[in-house]
């Protein structure tokens, strides 16, 4: 034991892969039923009329959102964080016992959050912020987690052997700072409790109630200046940092340019928080703010696809890799689909696009080839090429895994090709008049026209949550394969038939 | 001038100055090749791809603490 060389600890990393995994099955089960829901009604009395309240389709959306969100997501950004933490700065997590006990602390903790979370919101209660329904007491408890977050990371960053940050702890660090002042503005509220009426009264409402510090406009304003920079500190920037580590270590092939890398970053931190506007085009927001909103959008297409060419100009000259290796395929395809939303969402906040796409389902699709294609992939290719290194096993099966990438795909196609058909018909149909400006057709006119891509979302949906399922199958089979050798973890992950 | 005033023509600046900024600084990226302590910029990439933990850094962050000094007690 006195000799013992010095390894990487990835006790922290593999609890998180747990519950990415976990989460991600509860987050799109919710998220697929939810899809049926409203292709056939019917389906929001599954349990029956008692449980009614539990099962329809406003009591479980705030559910798959937040479970996919912050249970998927952040679960997988704190698991490659604890595993590609400790090897970019050369150092391990067993060097330093308040980083442990900080790590378990932080996971824990984690845990007991969602538990309350999905507690809650299953109770019906709720602030009604999108995205930002947690009720006071829980945010007091998210906060304590991302102080320990912060405290655990840059405790690692503290007692690193490497001078330089490499660009993803750059981009995990922007994702800690962003999310904390994200979260901390956006649920400013006051407890009812504290609340006197115009009428006198006080204590109104149960003891966890809270209304928003901001009203009427300004809270809006703050509630996507928030809403979408969640996409952009959630969903953008772990995810690049997550690739720009896993897709040069799988391929073993250098960034194409680092330079590029260290532009885009700034480029993108420079420019995505004044985008949140586009959420409020046509609104009682002054109207040079929306401008604003739609110019930022369009100008965000440079340093998105900074970071994107850059990962697939990385794979220049071996692109025999992206035919050989599902894994290689995952975050190939991940970059693509980062690349294709990242065009999608600038052209629906130009206003005159956004006319059209405003409350429609193209803007739920455009959520989803985000999510599906780039956010998914990508956490799911970190962990495939993590577990042979922390289990010390080849990854189970390749073939299972080729086979999970193709029916995914099917259903990422599937769901955003029909989100597409159906958005710009919803926003056609409403906004058709005849020429006495009479409306041309009624709410339900689309509801019925739209029915057989609802129904193709859904199974689209159900395809890529049967991948998730066979990838969990793969993970878990994998703890039990065949033992590698140090030398076979270099770069490609090895991977049984 | 009112406050509303202010503060368009106090976005303006910070905006323009932010734009200098990032010009800058890709200027000097694509200009110098090397950051403040002689590394190539495109060196940095070995910090994957050489992340073992007997593996060199880029850059080290002082001679003491050279890697495996953890396991020596």
């Amino acid at each position: 034991m006195e000799n013992r060389p010095l390894e990487y600890d990835y006790t922290i990393a593999k609890m998180f892969m747990l519950t990415t995994i976990a989460f991600g099955i509860v987050g799109m089960l919710i998220g697929v039923i939810l899809a049926f829901q409203l292709a056939f009604p019917g389906l929001n009395l599954i349990l029956g009329d008692g449980l009614a309240e539990y099962t329809n389709f406003s009591r479980l959306r705030p559910l798959h959102t937040d479970a996919v969100i912050f249970g998927f997501t952040l679960s997988g950004v704190f698991a490659t964080w604890y595993y590609v933490g400790q090897r970019v700065l050369k150092v391990s997590m067993a060097e330093s016992r308040l980083l442990m006990t900080l790590g378990k602390l932080h996971f824990w903790l984690y845990v007991i959050v969602v538990a309350a979370a999905v507690y809650s919101l299953f109770a019906g209660v709720t602030t009604s912020k999108e995205y930002a329904e947690f009720e006071w007491p829980i945010d007091v408890g998210v906060v304590v987690v991302w102080v320990i977050f912060g405290m655990s990371m840059f405790g690692l960053i503290g007692i690193r052997r490497e001078k330089s940050l490499y660009i993803s702890v750059w981009y995990y660090i922007a994702t800690f700072l962003g999310i904390a002042m994200l979260y901390l503005f956006n649920n400013m509220e006051i407890p009812t409790y504290f609340v006197t009426s115009p009428a006198g009264e006080s204590g109104i409402g149960a003891w966890y109630h809270s209304v928003s510090m901001y009203a009427g406009t300004n809270d809006a304003l703050v509630q996507w200046w928030y809403g979408h920079n969640a996409v952009a500190f959630g969903f953008t920037v772990p995810i690049v940092a997550m690739i720009y580590y896993f897709l040069p270590k799988e391929s073993g092939q250098a960034i194409y340019s680092y330079k590029l890398s260290l532009l885009s970053f700034w480029g993108l931190m420079f420019v995505y928080l004044w985008a949140g506007g586009h959420h409020l085009l046509y609104s009682t927001v002054p109207d040079w703010m929306q401008t604003m909103g739609s110019i930022f959008s369009i100008v965000l297409i440079l340093p998105s696809w900074g970071s994107a060419i850059n990962m697939l100009l990385t794979m220049k000259g071996e692109w025999q890799q992206v035919a050989a290796s599902p894994l290689i395929k995952f975050m190939v395809l991940g970059s693509t689909f980062y690349m294709f939303s990242t065009l999608e969402g600038p052209i629906q906040a130009i206003k005159s696009v956004n006319a059209i796409a405003h409350f429609t389902d193209w803007i739920v699709g455009h959520v989803h080839d985000g999510v599906l294609g780039w956010v998914g992939f990508m956490i799911m290719a970190s962990l495939y090429h993590m577990a042979p290194r922390v289990f010390k096993r080849e990854i189970y099966s390749k073939s299972l895994m080729a086979a999970q990438f193709w029916i995914q795909t099917l259903g990422v196609v599937l769901y955003f090709s029909s989100m597409w058909i159906a958005g710009i018909t919803q926003g056609m149909m409403w906004r058709a008049h005849d020429e006495f400006g009479n409306l041309a057709y009624s709410f339900i006119d689309t509801v019925t026209v739209l029915h057989p891509y609802y129904a193709i979302r859904g199974v689209g949906g159900l395809l890529y949550l049967v991948g998730f399922l066979m990838f969990a199958y793969n993970i878990y089979k994998t703890m039990s394969s065949r033992p590698v050798e140090e030398r076979e973890l270099q770069s490609a992950s090895p991977m049984g038939a | 001038m009112s406050i509303a005033e202010l503060q368009a023509y106090g976005y303006f600046v910070l905006t323009f100055l932010l734009v200098v900024v990032l010009y800058g600084y890709i200027y000097h990226l694509y200009t110098k090749k090397r950051d403040a302590d002689g590394v190539d910029y495109e060196s940095y990439s070995n910090m994957a791809l050489k992340d073992d933990i007997d593996d060199a850094p880029v850059s080290a962050l002082s001679d003491e603490k050279v890697p495996f000094e953890g396991a020596k007690k």
